[in-house]
């Protein structure tokens, strides 16, 4: 019988129970929580499910909410089912004091450099990982730049001396 | 001893392995990346890839950019098929906006994307032939894309950057110059296709060089996360195009081509192969394109007057029509609130934007799957051990593209 969405949500919480939470299905694909110290063995249990079968990484990535206080970073997962053809969408969320997720490279040796990327742009501590170290930014830079404290700059600013860009 | 002695560094007159820096600018890795090897005579001991050197931060500019402006991002990261990028760009904001597209567009869109799918494939493999010694196929092959560069032209004006198609469909209708050089490009292709295929296919020393060379099991590359050509030559026939169809790809007939070792040469024929299936799409699509008729043959965009600019004339004369283009062209149009993945397959596999809206003009949060970027990690694991012949071979047949690998 093909997989749905309601299918993977009653396996997971036959397994995990309470503790699996903010299932939504947005643009058809599920989505759900876990806390950050669940998520190898709820992407474990998602692998080796016989009936689940999420055996391909599709994507890595973190995402910063500064407002949510205790739970700034999200580390965002998304898993893809080749057999039955379905994906979903996992997420943990970590504080910021303390970003330490357990690294998925055991499970899939793509999470390799996408945690090195996540680790780059947004600070996520990857516990467990084999070279975790920046990828796409230079070694020396000591912020994190894709988190919400470092604006863009804002393109009506004034302050600038219009005739050293060329706009005289 | 004299002053002057040169200092090894410690251990070094110990060592029995050399340091190789491959790259940052070495012709064969074709664009800016480096490969720090330690090799043992000419066999591969181990590999260490450094990229991000032409990384711009596209994620992050993203995050003040209205959708529109976004799309000239999305140029830039695999340039070898700019209209692919885009494509996937739109389709991703028109799915968050819940816009329906007329079935011309979604046809002419498919004629546009698999031309762009080929001119990809046409680099990757006629490159492959230059790091194997054959410059001739390459040079011969660039005036065929070069006729590709020209229908992008008559549409969109541009080539390589292309910024083709808005949310919603095409900024202007396919004029009759655009369809007599889609014809004649398919007319002339395909024999300069064959012949390209018979420069290489059974050439012995092309052969040679490829065949065992940059192998990959499917499990491994399953795990790798590799999409597209590279992971259907290991045998996965995964192909967005039928595992999710957008822009109406379920009404074209075509056939996923595998391979089986998920090596060099079986990278190089997938690819060739996906050329011929490429140019069917097109055929059909073309067909279904000419079927259209009278009012219906001047569709060439979805009504979507947030997003989709009114023509200049107007804007001059229609007060609704100046305040569109004036919210447009300022970014002042909220996005409505959502999260949302959505692919497309790219030249090199699954393109995907994570888009993450909070109501605001620009996203909360983007960011792009670049096929590139997933596989590459595999390349230490694919040349350890082979001699440093084929790991220039491997970089080539897996078409990494610095725009994408670094985005």
């Amino acid at each position: 019988m093909a997989m749905n969405n309601e299918m993977i949500k009653q396996r997971l919480t036959e397994k995990f129970g309470e503790q699996v939470t903010a299932f939504e299905e947005s643009f058809g694909m599920l989505c759900f929580e876990a806390p950050k110290e669940l998520n190898l063995k709820v992407l474990n249990f998602l692998y080796d499910d016989e009936q689940l079968k999420f055996r391909f990484l599709t994507d890595l990535t973190g995402v910063h909410y500064p407002g949510n206080s205790g739970r700034e970073l999200a580390v965002v997962y998304h898993l893809h089912n080749l057999v039955d053809n379905i994906r979903l969408r996992f997420k943990v969320f970590t504080g910021i004091s303390q970003p330490d997720v357990y690294t998925a490279t055991g499970l899939f040796s793509a999470a390799n450099w996408m945690e090195r990327e996540t680790y780059d742009f947004l600070g996520v501590n990857f516990v467990g990982h084999p070279n975790l170290k920046r990828i796409l930014n230079v070694e020396e830079m000591d912020y994190f730049p894709l988190r919400k404290e470092f604006p863009l700059e804002d393109q009506t600013r004034i302050d600038k001396d219009d005739e050293m860009f060329g706009r005289g | 001893m004299s002053e002057h002695h040169i200092k090894l560094p410690e251990g070094s007159i110990e060592k029995t392995t050399t340091t190789l820096n491959l790259g940052p600018t070495h012709p064969a890795t074709h664009g800016v990346m480096q490969n720090i090897l330690e090799l043992d005579g000419e066999r591969i001991v181990s590999t260490e890839q450094t990229i991000g050197y032409i990384h711009r931060a596209f994620e992050k500019l993203a995050e003040r950019r209205p959708l529109a402006q976004i799309t000239t991002l999305t140029d830039r990261l695999n340039y070898c098929s700019s209209p692919l990028n885009n494509m996937g760009w739109h389709l991703t904001c028109e799915k968050l906006l819940g816009v329906k597209t007329p079935k011309r567009v979604d046809y002419l869109r498919v004629i546009i994307m698999e031309l762009a799918r080929i001119s990809d494939h046409l680099i990757c493999n006629s490159i492959a032939g230059v790091d194997a010694g054959a410059y001739t196929g390459f040079l011969y092959v660039m005036q065929y894309r070069e006729l590709i560069y020209e229908i992008y032209e008559e549409v969109c004006g541009a080539r390589l950057t292309t910024n083709i198609g808005r949310i919603g469909g095409f900024e202007r209708n396919f004029n009759d110059i655009a369809f007599q050089k889609l014809e004649k490009f398919l007319r002339e292709y395909p024999a300069v296709l064959r012949e390209f295929e018979n420069l290489f296919q059974r050439n012995r020393i092309f052969m040679d060089r490829t065949m065992g060379t940059g192998a990959i099991s499917a499990e491994r590359a399953l795990n790798y996360g590799f999409t597209g050509p590279n992971l259907r030559a290991a045998g996965v026939d995964y192909d967005v195009r039928v595992h999710s169809p957008y822009s109406s790809y379920e009404d074209f007939q075509f056939n996923i081509p595998v391979g089986t070792t998920g090596d060099n040469y079986d990278r190089w024929m997938v690819r060739e192969k996906e050329m011929w299936e490429s140019l069917s799409i097109i055929e059909q699509a073309y067909q279904k394109v000419q079927e259209f008729k009278g009012a219906e043959a001047d569709v060439f965009h979805a009504d979507v007057p947030e997003y989709y600019l009114p023509p200049k004339a107007e804007v001059y004369t229609k007060m609704e029509a100046l305040i569109y283009h004036f919210k447009i062209i300022m970014g002042e149009t909220n996005i409505p609130a959502g999260e949302l993945y959505n692919s497309i397959e790219a030249g090199n596999g699954e393109l995907g934007f994570y888009l993450i809206s909070d109501g605001g003009r620009s996203p909360y949060r983007l960011h792009f799957r670049r096929p590139c970027f997933v596989y590459y990690q595999a390349y230490e694991e694919l040349i350890k051990g082979s001699m440093l012949s084929d790991a220039i071979m491997t970089m080539s047949s897996l078409n990494l593209i610095a725009g994408e690998l670094d985005a």
